[in-house]
């Protein structure tokens, strides 16, 4: 299908997206890589009257080291992300689970700050943005904010983002040294993930000094699964630990039950992800 | 809006409206028919194209979005009456059943092969997971990639030469987002 009809700006710089974007008002739509908006816009499921494309905004593009975090702009690409070495060095875990979005032709326009803005709960960025604490830095008419991860994501699709307030980059702390993983559940091939575990552990002396664990897909947003965490700190980097603390993954989730899976299988899968993810992100 | 764009190294400057898919302007305007639109939801990846040297599936991206760029179809890759590499294995290893995809899976296959020169099975599979072939004859475009990898590998003649020049861009991560 072909879109309805809208107006397009491409601006150069921050501010001018930004105006237009207030300028646009409540029908003004932010378009980064497109390649969850086209699709969209094809279907017409949704009919802005104004496309801000802000692929152009090079200032966005790209991978800081900030010291003790990293700082993405949220242009980055995803093949940009998977490539980088900065990232795999101190935040490895955003690049196991880039490898996993989509297909090679989309992760060449689709964007980190992108699909985290889109919030889809089955998009595979956001439990390793909540699980690494990352923090985003919005721009708006009345100036900078930042949003932790916890707080970013609201409910399906929503983002505590303003309609006039543009995603500018993310804020990862470094983990460096850490184990980490993201085990994907799909059945075919560039499919969404049905649930998705995001794990990054620190081992020290054969122990689980810290860990972390994001799940996909297990709600309207991102899920922390803070009883894995808790159950695994201080214990032996040992299969048993790792089985029982895994068992605790579906604790407070409230997963949706679709054509994939019902909610009682999602719980399961999380439990037998989790005790995957954890078990790869220990060995590495 | 008016955009200049380099299709198959040849500069086009039209007027087109913000909503045109790039696949549209190159089949409808251009008449560049050989790049197809083979499904409604961007997963079949027969509309790939390259778009300053990255595979795109070009049925999500806009035509003023390719604005200033680069495109290159499966209609820019031979040269001189010769098939590329890539083409001439897709034809030697009858990796074609219906051919509807093979537009789409040549160009990702060249994509791939710029990024890994020598991959796997495994890696050509994962490499083509954007593109489908409902004819399901994905082993011989799997042992076309392979084959063609070992035509393109250095040492393999004059057509490892040719493709320096035409398709191998240089594979330093670029942006390849739209915009004026």
């Amino acid at each position: 299908m072909i879109p309805a009809a809208f107006d397009y700006v491409a601006p150069t710089t921050v501010d001018e997206a930004v105006r237009a974007l207030a300028a646009g008002g409540e029908d003004a739509k932010v378009m980064a890589g497109g390649q969850s908006l086209i699709p969209v816009l094809r279907m017409r499921l949704a009919a802005p009257t104004l496309v801000v494309d802000v692929s152009g905004l090079t200032e966005l593009s790209g991978v800081h080291d900030d010291g003790d975090s990293l700082r993405i702009g949220a242009m980055t690409t995803h093949y940009e992300v998977q490539r980088d070495p900065v990232v795999r060095e101190h935040a490895r875990l955003l690049c196991l689970a880039t490898d996993t979005v989509a297909d090679p032709q989309v992760r060449h326009r689709g964007t980190f700050g992108g699909s985290l803005a889109h919030a889809d709960p089955a998009g595979d960025l956001l439990a390793p943005a909540l699980a690494l604490d990352a923090v985003m830095v919005c721009v708006g008419p009345s100036g900078t904010r930042e949003i932790p991860a916890a707080e970013f994501f609201v409910d399906y699709f929503t983002t505590a983002l303003a309609p006039d307030e543009l995603l500018t980059h993310v804020k990862v702390p470094k983990l460096t040294g850490w184990g980490a993983h993201y085990e994907k559940f799909n059945r075919v091939a560039q499919a969404w993930s049905i649930v998705a575990v995001a794990a990054a552990l620190r081992v020290s002396d054969g122990r689980i000094a810290e860990a972390r664990v994001g799940l996909t897909n297990m709600g309207p947003t991102p899920v922390r699964a803070r009883g894995v965490e808790e159950a695994l700190v201080g214990q032996p980097a040992t299969a048993e630990a790792i089985t029982t603390a895994a068992n605790r993954a579906a604790e407070g989730a409230d997963p949706p039950s679709d054509g994939n899976a019902d909610a009682e299988y999602r719980a399961h899968l999380a439990r037998v992800l989790t005790e995957r993810a954890v078990t790869a992100a220990v060995s590495t | 809006m008016r955009i200049t764009v380099s299709v198959d190294g040849v500069d086009y400057s039209d007027e087109v409206e913000p909503r045109t898919l790039l696949v549209h302007y190159l089949r409808e305007r251009l008449g560049k028919t050989g790049t197809v639109v083979g499904c409604d939801t961007s997963n079949c990846g027969a509309c790939t194209v390259h778009l300053d040297g990255h595979s795109v599936k070009s049925c999500a991206v806009l035509a003023v979005q390719a604005n200033g760029r680069e495109v290159t179809t499966v209609e820019g890759l031979a040269r001189d009456g010769r098939l590329h590499p890539v083409q001439e294995a897709f034809h030697q290893n009858h990796a074609l059943q219906c051919g509807f995809c093979t537009p789409g899976m040549i160009m990702q296959a060249i994509d791939l092969l710029a990024d890994n020169p020598d991959p796997d099975e495994d890696q050509v599979r994962h490499g083509l997971e954007g593109n489908l072939c409902r004819c399901t004859g994905y082993q011989n475009i799997v042992n076309a990639v392979r084959d063609a990898a070992r035509r393109m590998s250095p040492g393999a003649g004059p057509d490892a030469e040719r493709v320096d020049e035409a398709a191998l861009v240089d594979r330093t991560p670029m942006r390849t987002g739209g915009g004026e």
